[in-house]
């Protein structure tokens, strides 16, 4: 089994598509719950996802097998949703679901208004796309430090530090909306 | 900041954006969209990608001292 799974890596490695395909079905649902933890929008989850699978393909030859691939998928995805996020103002999208979904207020600390997380979530959104990405994978999703940095490739002080400096930045940001947190 | 205020923040910002729950999966089979997409012809790189870099080789013609300097900062 052990030894099957080493042979589609490397006939992946070497650019075979029926191994690829292989590969797509195993962790086609890993990367797609990934994205969306970032992106937080099923449909741009989809795109992201072709647009990852499509870009490890084109890194076949980059790919090593000895290191196996979920760190390798992990680490393209982040990037795929980290360059997307660059690209896509999402506030506008972000807040109005908020303002409007009665399941997301429920879902919220029931001690949090409407208003704040109105705000909270469009200083949110204000931050640069590299401290949203560490702060909600640390922050709301709350996924291992170790995680958070081997898929963004950097240390894990460098992602505790974004998520300071996230932290610290949607503070001002809120301060400067009238809301003392 | 302390960590009271740190601690708070974050309470803020989870309410703000509830965590997705559970084990998600798409909802149709995306590998037909990666063969279409792998099918495509690349995009060309944009035009300012060729003039940055028509602009570091004129820079690293006629100051070749900065070379080590562009690296430093890379």
């Amino acid at each position: 089994m052990e030894h099957e799974a080493g042979d589609v890596l490397h006939k992946f490695h070497h650019g075979d598509l029926d191994a690829f395909e292989a590969l797509f079905r195993l962790h086609q649902r890993a990367v797609y719950g990934w994205i969306l933890r970032i992106v937080r929008n099923p449909a741009t989850a989809d795109e992201l996802t072709v647009e990852t699978f499509w870009r490890m393909y084109r890194a076949h030859a980059r790919f090593e097998p000895s290191r196996g691939f979920e760190g390798f998928a992990r680490r393209i995805a982040t990037h795929a949703a980290l360059d997307w996020m660059r690209r896509i103002r999402t506030e506008s999208r972000l807040t109005d679901e908020l303002a409007s979904d009665p399941a997301a207020a429920a879902m919220g600390d029931a001690a949090v208004a409407a208003e704040v997380r109105v705000k909270t979530a469009r200083a949110f959104e204000r931050l640069p796309a590299k401290l949203r990405v560490a702060a909600v994978l640390a922050v709301v999703e709350e996924r291992p430090y170790k995680e958070i940095a081997e898929a963004l490739g950097i240390s894990v002080a460098a992602v505790k530090l974004r998520v300071f400096r996230a932290v610290h930045k949607l503070r001002k940001d809120l301060e400067a909306q009238g809301i003392r947190p | 900041m302390n960590g009271n205020d740190e601690e708070r923040l974050k309470q803020l910002l989870r309410g703000a954006l509830p965590r997705v729950e559970g084990e998600s999966e798409p909802k149709r089979d995306l590998w037909p969209a990666v063969l279409k997409r792998l099918d495509e012809k690349p995009a060309a790189p944009p035009w300012f990608d060729w003039a940055l870099l028509a602009g570091l080789v004129g820079m690293a013609a006629f100051f070749p001292s900065a070379i080590p300097v562009f690296l430093y900062y890379l």
